[in-house]
């Protein structure tokens, strides 16, 4: 972190910025798939509609989600502290939380689907599946990141002179809690009908 | 990549060993130099070039008499939509990439981009996602649903067709985000010592506001092309109107990536106008600041402007009077530059080479486009013109008439710098004249026969609309003939001067921007050292010192120059002492022209002294600087890109896993292989790092 912020016009690292450009345009993603499913949240076609949601469930399965931050901030502290041990734990802890979500999410589509709520059934359901699901394969890559860092800490190709590492994994990490925050309160939160 | 000088580790060979080759076929296939991949940009669009070509003979053809058979509906609907997919994704959108990645590193005095292995994975994603596209014809599915792909008639078009479609954008979208985030951190991120942000060159400030509107823009489309390959391919339902899917939908989806995109196009070829002209005018850029301003804020308003694509649409008065207005407003910023670029010729020495021919070019057809653009915003007026060749007309004045022209002028201008040689100024009259008059013999009549009424998007020519409108599309015709004959000239232009062009030192404008400081062919490492940045025109600067009298005068070689390279990270701020001592032989120079002299100088006007910037002058050792490493794993990875592609276009799941996996493989390759000088990261833990 010393050496190659110094360098740089802005005094961030090449990579933590390209972080932050890249998570700007994934709001717009994020953006879009929420505008369209706000669009279609009545237009069910006669199929299943909002109802079918279980909120306490996902409301569960969220809560460790956004725990999950917690323990990646902790984690970063613990990169800080040169305290590699204790930062593999939270990135392990962290990387569980998210497989929790991750199995939770499927669960929930497995239910759905057995209820009659398949991605082909109405523009309601396509713009759900598309938006959660695509959530979904975010915390999914975030999880495959978390475990690269774990295993590369261990042979010492991340060493604790680094914790940017641990920090840039962190931002993509917290992006996807802060998008999940708001899906959750379109998708399962706003009334429909 | 930051920069280290650890020794270089002995490692034993394995695939994760990185290649060394630095020429040859094997250099490019590895290659992570910003202006190799540059290079092979720029043929990789010379030959979507020759394709779009092609697709455009299919249309002109058909078109030339009414009521024609040569080709049929299909062919005709396959021909204008590989057109317009070929010459908006693979040609013009990529020669601005090529652009991007040979000159800014050079022009904000950086070594290279900010991710080196990024950007070779931006040029084969770029090149396996047009290949993806016209693979379509393998398949006999070439994409027949137009550019634009309006849903919800793309969903019905039977076959494969809008499945490659949607995902070879997809891909190229791909190529286009991660260039984007690459160098959008590259420009802030990477500016030589003393370059504020407005220091910087204008065709750097526009790739700037372009790469931004990458950045915004495709996450939107690639969303509408995930919903339009999940309609076609497996069965969702965001298009279909017999669920209640919205028709104006897939149009609010795509212009809002559209609109921005006309602005990526024509945005790289307004740099590079702004480039060209202070330089054949021999004056500086009239207005900076207000350059910028105008292309940073067509960049903001250029998001808010899409629905003028949808006047006829159900999206209601409100929001066509909005949007009429947007329209109208955004020919302000376009404004302030037009009138810029005119003050900058205004008094200036103006020298016609080919390069400045194209810029004018550039701002005259330009201006023609901007002008039947304004009558779109006017929303009866485009309720009549919607859908006619008036329309044709108009954006092909500002993508061929402004984008293209500009982009050529690049081209012109910069050949010598990238190949050490001119390229042919004879040759290239011929290329710009008959260019100008196939352009316009081209485009010119369209905008009769459109208002007159002939439809766009049809394969026939109504014989109905009269002898008048089957003239014009003669001439059309006729135009496409001379602009083949031109880019034929151009081709061989380009052939004869690569192989036997005119030497042309390493300055041959007499040009203004630090890209120029560099000998030419540009060498490897790029600046053997990096400049201090002290003015706008930084190059300019150095070479010449305005009189008391107002007049210029050249900087005598040597003046400022030849520090001992060991002293040079210390000196580096101490350049206003420094300069008496190295000006004793200007007196007559005016100190605040001259103030700008660094000892950090490398290149000087006169060839002798450039010719000091050589590694001799530095004890002939370029060991010490730090360049990206080449590597395979952007091309490994990108393979993985065609699996995946087929699998969604085919709904193939053993092809998706496939393809998951190699990726993975990759991005696993590309994280462990290891970096030739030992660890790419930070040091070896110091104080500071706790």
């Amino acid at each position: 972190m010393s050496a190659a912020v110094e360098e740089t016009s802005l005094g961030l690292d090449n990579r933590k910025l390209a972080m932050w450009v890249f998570l700007g345009s994934e709001f717009m993603f994020f953006g879009a798939f929420i505008t369209a499913y706000l669009m279609y949240l009545n237009t069910t076609a006669g199929g299943p509609d909002g109802e079918i949601f279980d909120i306490v469930y996902t409301s569960v399965s969220s809560f460790v989600l956004l725990m999950s931050s917690l323990t990646m901030v902790l984690a970063h502290h613990a990169h800080e502290q040169g305290d590699m041990r204790r930062m593999r734990m939270w990135i392990l802890a962290t990387a569980f939380q998210g497989l929790v979500f991750v199995g939770g999410q499927a669960y929930e589509f497995t239910k759905f689907f057995k209820e009659g709520l398949v991605p082909t059934a109405s523009p309601f359901a396509s713009s759900f599946f598309v938006l959660t699901g695509f959530h979904g394969v975010h915390v999914t890559v975030g999880i495959i990141m978390l475990l690269g860092l774990w295993s590369y800490s261990r042979v010492g190709k991340v060493k604790a002179s680094q914790p940017l590492k641990t920090e840039i994994i962190g931002l993509y990490w917290h992006f996807v809690d802060v998008i999940w925050v708001i899906i959750f309160v379109v998708v399962y939160l706003i009334p429909w009908g | 990549m930051a920069t280290t000088t650890a020794p270089p580790q002995a490692r034993s060979r394995s695939v994760f060993s990185r290649p060394t080759a630095l020429d040859g076929f094997k250099g490019y296939l590895a290659t992570t130099d910003h202006k190799k991949i540059g290079i092979m940009y720029f043929w990789s669009v010379m030959l979507f070039f020759f394709l779009g070509g092609v697709t455009a003979w299919i249309i002109r053809a058909q078109l030339a008499s009414a009521e024609s058979t040569l080709v049929t509906e299909e062919v005709y609907n396959q021909a204008f939509t590989l057109h317009g997919l070929t010459m908006v994704f693979l040609v013009v959108m990529p020669l601005g990439a090529a652009f991007f990645n040979y000159l800014i590193p050079l022009q904000i005095g950086a070594r290279d981009v900010a991710f080196p292995r990024l950007n070779a994975f931006s040029f084969w994603t770029f090149l396996f996602g047009g290949l993806f596209l016209y693979s379509s014809v393998l398949f006999n599915a070439i994409p027949n649903g137009g550019w634009f792909g309006y849903a919800p008639l793309s969903t019905q078009i039977p076959g494969d067709n809008m499945a490659f479609y949607a995902v070879g954008l997809q891909i190229v979208g791909i190529s286009s985000l991660s260039a984007a985030v690459n160098f959008i951190t590259t420009i802030l991120n990477m500016r030589a010592p003393g370059m504020t942000f407005m220091r910087m060159p204008v065709f750097t400030w526009m790739t700037l506001v372009t790469n931004f509107l990458l950045l915004f823009a495709l996450p939107i489309i690639a969303v509408a092309l995930f919903m339009l390959n999940g309609d076609v391919v497996f069965g969702t339902q965001f298009f279909q109107p017999a669920t209640g899917g919205d028709p104006v939908l897939w149009q609010h989806l795509f212009w809002l990536f559209g609109h921005p995109e006309v602005y990526i196009m024509i945005l790289p070829a307004m740099g590079i106008v702004s480039e060209v002209m202070p330089t054949f005018s021999r004056k500086p850029l009239f207005g900076y600041a207000a350059m910028v301003f105008a292309g940073v804020a067509i960049g903001f308003i250029g998001f808010g402007v899409w629905a003028h694509h949808m006047f006829t649409s159900a999206v209601g008065p409100v929001a066509r009077s909005a949007f009429g207005l947007t329209t109208m407003f955004i020919a302000v910023p376009t404004g302030i530059k037009i009138f810029n670029w005119v003050f900058t010729m205004w008094g200036g020495k103006v020298k016609f080479t080919t390069a400045m021919l194209f810029s004018v070019g550039f701002v005259s057809m330009f201006t023609i486009g901007g002008l039947s653009g304004v009558t779109h915003a006017i929303v009866p007026h485009d309720a009549q013109q919607t859908d006619t060749y008036w329309i044709v007309a108009h954006f092909h004045y500002v993508l061929f008439g402004g984008a293209l022209f500009g982009l050529v002028s690049g081209i012109y201008y910069y050949f010598p710098k990238v190949t050490g040689k001119l390229l042919g100024e004879k040759l290239g009259k011929w290329h710009f004249w008959t260019w100008l008059l196939g352009f316009n013999l081209t485009f010119g009549p369209m905008h009769m026969s459109g208002l007159l009424g002939q439809p766009r998007r049809t394969a026939v020519l109504p014989a109905e609309l009269g002898t008048d409108v089957a003239l014009y599309n003669v001439l059309s015709t006729a135009g496409v003939a001379v602009l083949t004959v031109s880019a034929s000239i151009f081709l061989f232009n380009l052939v004869t001067s690569l192989r036997s062009g005119e030497a042309s030192g390493d300055d041959p404008w007499d040009a203004r921007t630090l890209e120029w400081m560099t000998p030419s062919p540009t060498p490897y490492v790029n600046f053997y050292e990096i400049p201090e940045v002290t003015a706008r025109d930084e190059f300019w600067e150095r070479k010449y010192a305005e009189a008391e009298d107002g007049s210029l005068r050249p900087v005598p070689a040597g003046a400022s120059q030849d520090h001992d390279p060991s002293t040079s990270p210390a000196s580096a701020d101490e350049h206003g002492d420094e300069f008496p001592a190295t000006a004793g032989g200007t007196a007559t120079v005016d100190t605040s022209g001259n103030a700008k002299a660094s000892p950090d100088d490398v290149a000087l006007p006169e060839d002798e002294a450039l010719a000091k910037a050589t590694p001799d002058d530095h004890g002939g050792d370029t060991e010490h600087i730090h360049m990206p490493d080449p590597s395979y794993w952007p091309l490994i990875m990108c393979v993985g890109l065609l699996p995946l592609g087929y699998g969604l276009t085919f709904a193939n799941p053993a092809l998706l896993v496939v393809g998951a996996l190699w990726l993975m493989m990759g991005l696993f390759g590309w994280i462990l292989e290891p970096v030739a000088e030992g660890d790419d990261d930070d040091p070896e833990p110091s104080a500071a790092a706790a």
